[in-house]
């Protein structure tokens, strides 16, 4: 396993416990959108679920890479960027999406 | 200390696997459109998030790679099935 690579202690451990919390915020998040009763709700739990465990995966897997080259590795900036600034655009749109449909379907009482 | 490691990667590898199920079944039978595109996204970073893991496991750098293209391909792909669902037309003619 892990290639037979022996991460050091300051790395492994923090990396161990954000990777647990990362894949239980991912999965509470995909439970939300499994179980919520209403697409208004649904719309809550994979937008904090993806942008929470998509960081704390990140930031693990940067210590990680970082612990194995032995110098700051810093590329998963990227993604984070990505995911943090593309989570909100779309969950913005979706939301816009679903209410211009629903009022149109008149199932949306106009304010 | 690795094996603490080891499991943690074990245990957010089916985490991810399981919210990408979960995703599937939205996708499947969500009952408007906006349901299934929500779970598209929640499906790709999902899937992103495994690649991410496997990578870690495997200590390579090819599976960043593929998960920073799924990130952004998925983002536009998701902001274009919005716009689909607001307007009718992903780009508009004049």
């Amino acid at each position: 396993m892990m290639s037979g690579v022996e991460f050091p202690l300051w790395a492994a451990l923090p990396a161990a416990v954000l990777l647990v919390a990362g894949g239980l915020f991912t999965l509470v998040g995909a439970l939300g959108l499994l179980r919520l009763p209403h697409f208004y709700a649904r719309m809550h739990g994979p937008s904090m679920g993806t942008t929470l465990g998509t960081g704390c995966v990140l930031v693990a897997s940067m210590l990680l890479s970082s612990a194995l080259a032995g110098r700051p590795v810093l590329h998963e900036l990227l993604i984070v960027l990505f995911v943090v600034l593309g989570s909100p655009v779309t969950a913005m749109l979706l939301m816009r999406a679903a209410i211009y449909r629903d009022k149109a379907r008149g199932r949306l009482k106009e304010e | 200390m690795s094996m603490v490691l080891d499991y943690a990667v074990w245990f957010a590898l089916l985490c991810f696997i399981t919210a990408m199920l979960f995703a599937l079944v939205r996708l499947l039978h969500g009952p408007a459109a906006q349901d299934r595109v929500l779970a598209l996204d929640t499906f790709y970073v999902n899937g992103m998030l495994t690649l991410l893991m496997l990578g870690v496991r495997s200590s390579s750098q090819a599976y960043f790679e593929m998960a920073l293209l799924i990130a952004l391909f998925g983002f536009v792909g998701t902001v274009a099935l919005a716009k689909f669902l607001l307007r009718g037309e992903v780009i508009e003619p004049w």
